[in-house]
């Protein structure tokens, strides 16, 4: 094999080689780490870098994808065919109560579902395999509080964060001490943009859900934005009518709860210069951050991710 | 799927090449209303860099909780925490995040109260170049100081003295020259590589993004220019090779590497590695990556290195070179940052964490408080020692022997923090000055065993390599033996000194290209080599 020359190192190097580090500190002094994996770009570019940073050792944790059974289909299907490509171990979790109850966006609404299918579900998941630490893919230039948040962000026994009260991180050095039932959310990718995260599935050749291409897709036209009818259990309301319209999704989560954009950035290029040019923020289809300014905030401090 | 197999490694896609930009990472701090959120909310503002929603966000909250009365409140674009919107100030440390064509930013936005000086030195810590904000008005305040002294104290080597609020003082040049004049008198001993001092209005935008017409008598470039264009020397690629050891990595039974972020020097292989504190040395052998093996590797990545020996190295360890390694010892001179109400405890035992080493550490002793304003001692009252957000001079006992240096040389291996054990909070954070062993607690240096012998020699590996005109001279002086051996043995069973003569002859000029041809070949090969040997870089195996 011959070796590789030395190339100075860009942005994407030296954010690439402080996510490796932070996932190997986080493995070496943490009893059961998780990687929480939601599918989307930023979980794919986080798989990416974990697979980097303990080649030629596999990712030394399972991966934990909390289900709210609203995923895209797409998704799902995604998913599997890429851990079965990795050949990693994945667990999927479904909080019983959701399904007990038959949740729904729809019906029970947004702030609800989230609030059972996600803060919910992943505090018992979390609980029920005992892990101590879990890898998040969220970054800090994506919502206000978030840009406030530790890379390791403690969490008391019963999941709550205390933005007062923060571990200060200095240079490199993550204190990872907890008491038993106290875990660690990780976020590697803390100090990535949603640009960064493009540049870098596009340079290593990271598959992506085909949803963040654009292509014609069934919509609806609802609350100002573009909902997909992706299965039977979209009702429409009276005056709605499904349109087919080239749409692509810049985040990814609940089909009822993220709104497409009209696009033509069919490849990874266009999506480059498309997000260039853009004048908007990428959560701002996301339904479930708009109930007031401090309502992320609000979702952290009760366990939300 | 725990220690899974060692998978073949990948084959690379030729992958599309982004523009690489280099990154500078800033701090902004200053005292309680100077203007520090609005600044970097506004800076964002005029260069383009804030998406519509965002800015639709900040009308309705503006008139919220605007302070500006009619006009956007910038400083709430950056201000995050519910209790920082209400209170109009900043509590923690906010990070953001911008890249103009030029260059990439990091920014930490730090808070100015002084209650919260453990979120600046947060900040302090990875930053590159600090802005300090100074009111127009009030000139250089104590709290000024004290962030000035911190940025120091953290290694930040540049500083931008943004005197802010010049609208309010009549945009007077005056005003601003006498600023400037008593920051570089202040922050003369404070041995900052860079200052540039510059007037603005951060509300209005002027000399940010583009120049100030309300100043004409400022002929320094806008702020933003100025951060596209700072120069900033990364001191740890100069700095010798130093790696933490983070994790052992061991897929399978034929491999064993060890993974760690480079935080000095870089590393090829062939060069000699020293392993402390043992103080063992070993070569290099491959730099393993998801991508292939590395012909080198520099500070700032992350990497897995096999050694060419088996060695007993686990997390914790320091790999170094051994030409200029890492101090070893457990006696700490240090200064220190308290970071909790409850004051340090002269004897007790805290965690000590550096590098990726913990150890148990007791402070024996606080020489000196640090006047935060000035950044000189002062003796230390009988009986008292360090409270919350002070800084002093410490001595620290280890419970063993660690390897660190101190902080001038490299930010990343002088610098620990101290963790409670009982409440597990981090109650300080330290920068190593000195280092120093207790007798008897660290073995002299393994100088006949290792390649200590060899320090002061480069170590390329060329240099341990014979040369094309080495293996020709080795073929001549050759020659001679065979030659003579070949007439003897010649001539005694011919009896004829002729035909002798005529067979050496011939002879003479065969083994003279097949020896160094038979030299050559053999130095391609490892086979049979001691480990004393570096393996040879044609080698297929690397």
């Amino acid at each position: 094999m011959t070796a590789l020359a030395t190339r100075p190192l860009g942005h994407l190097d030296r954010l690439e080689a402080e996510s490796i580090h932070i996932m190997r500190e986080t493995v070496a002094e943490c009893e059961r780490p998780v990687m929480l994996y939601s599918i989307g770009k930023d979980s794919a570019a986080m798989l990416h870098v974990a697979m980097k940073a303990f080649y030629p050792s596999k990712p030394p944790f399972p991966l934990l994808h909390v289900n709210t059974t609203w995923k895209f289909r797409e998704m799902i299907e995604f998913r599997d065919r890429r851990m079965k490509e990795l050949g990693l171990e994945l667990i999927e979790y479904i909080n019983p109560r959701g399904i007990e109850m038959n949740i729904s966006p729809f019906v029970h609404g947004s702030k609800l579902h989230t609030e059972i299918m996600k803060t919910e579900a992943l505090k018992q998941a979390l609980d029920k395999y005992k892990f101590d630490a879990a890898f998040g893919g969220a970054r800090r230039d994506e919502e206000k509080s978030r840009a406030k948040e530790r890379v390791l962000s403690f969490r008391t026994a019963q999941h709550r964060w205390d933005p007062k009260n923060q571990r200060p991180e200095f240079w490199r050095l993550y204190n990872t001490r907890k008491a038993p039932g106290e875990s660690l959310r990780v976020f590697p990718m803390s100090n990535w943009t949603e640009a960064d995260i493009w540049d870098y599935v596009a340079r290593e050749n990271i598959p992506v859900v085909p949803l963040y291409f654009a292509k014609e897709r069934p919509v609806v036209r609802r609350g100002g934005t573009l909902i997909m009818v992706d299965d039977a259990r979209m009702e429409l309301a009276p005056g709605e009518s499904i349109e087919h319209k080239m749409v692509r999704f810049r985040t990814l989560g609940c089909y009822p709860l993220t709104g497409g954009i009209e696009s033509d950035a069919a490849s990874l290029e266009e999506i480059i210069t498309e997000m260039r040019e853009s004048r908007s923020s990428e959560r701002q289809g996301r339904l479930i951050d708009h109930d007031g300014s401090s309502s992320m905030e609000q979702k952290k401090q009760e366990g939300y991710f | 799927m725990h220690g899974a197999v060692a998978a073949a490694s990948p084959p690379r896609a030729s992958a599309r090449l982004v523009g690489e930009k280099p990154l500078l990472r800033f701090i902004t701090c200053g005292s309680v209303d100077d203007g520090k959120s609005t600044l970097i909310g506004r800076l964002l503002y005029d260069a383009d860099l804030a998406p519509d929603d965002i800015i639709a966000a900040l009308e309705s909250d503006s008139k919220k909780h605007g302070t500006q009365g009619e006009e956007l409140d910038f400083a709430l674009l950056v201000d995050g925490l519910a209790a920082e919107r209400e209170q109009g100030i900043t509590i923690d440390v906010a990070y953001r995040y911008f890249a103009t064509d030029r260059r990439k930013f990091i920014v930490a936005d730090t808070p100015g109260h002084e209650q919260y000086t453990r979120n600046m030195a947060v900040g302090a810590s990875t930053a590159e170049l600090a802005i300090l904000l100074v009111d127009a008005r009030k000139g250089i305040l104590p709290q000024t100081r004290r962030h000035s002294v911190i940025t120091s104290m953290f290694g930040v080597r540049h500083v931008v003295v943004a005197v802010n609020k010049m609208d309010l003082v009549g945009y007077s040049e005056e005003v601003f020259r006498k600023i400037e004049a008593d920051f570089h008198a202040f922050a003369d001993h404070l041995r900052f590589a860079s200052i540039y001092v510059a007037p603005l209005v951060a509300k209005d935008g002027d000399n940010l993004v583009h120049h100030s017409a309300n100043m004409p008598w400022h002929d320094g470039p806008p702020l933003l220019s100025y951060l596209e264009g700072v120069a900033v020397e990364d001191a740890t690629r100069i700095a010798p090779f130093r790696m933490p050891v983070q994790w052992v990595s061991r897929p399978n039974l034929d491999f064993r590497g060890f993974s760690g972020f480079i935080s000095g020097g870089n590393i090829q292989p062939g060069d000699i590695v020293r392993v402390l504190p043992s103080g063992r040395d070993t070569r290099v052998a491959r730099i393993v990556t998801f991508d292939g093996d590395l012909e080198s590797a520099v500070s700032g990545q992350s990497a897995t290195l096999t050694l060419t020996e088996e060695i007993d190295i686990s997390r914790g360890d320091l790999l170094c070179s051994p030409v200029s390694p890492a101090k070893t010892g457990d006696r700490l001179d240090a200064r220190l940052l308290w970071l909790v109400r409850e004051p340090l405890v002269v004897g007790k035992s805290y965690l000590l964490k550096l590098g990726t080493k913990t150890a148990p550490a007791a402070v024996t002793a606080v020489d000196a408080r640090i006047d935060i304003e000035t950044g000189l001692p002062q003796p230390l009252p009988e009986g008292s020692t360090l409270a919350f957000n002070e800084i002093g001079g410490a001595r620290l006992s280890l419970e063993t022997v660690i390897a660190c240096d101190p902080y001038g040389e490299n930010r990343e291996t002088g610098g620990f923090i101290l963790i409670d054990r009982i409440t597990n909070e981090t109650v300080a954070v330290g920068m190593v000055k000195a280092v120093a062993a207790s007798n008897g607690r660290v073995a002299p240096p393994l100088t006949e065993l290792s390649y200590a012998s060899m320090e002061g020699l480069p170590l390329a590996r060329e240099s341990f390599r014979p040369t094309p005109t080495r293996s020709l001279v080795k073929a001549l002086s050759w020659l001679l033996p065979a030659s003579i051996s070949t007439f003897l043995i010649v001539y005694a069973f011919v009896q004829s000194a002729a035909l002798a003569a005529e067979i050496t002859g011939v002879e003479m000029i065969a083994i003279f290209a097949l020896y160094y041809l038979h030299e050559r070949f053999w130095l391609r090969l490892s086979f049979g080599l001691g480990t004393e040997d570096a393996p040879d870089r044609d080698d297929p195996s690397l």
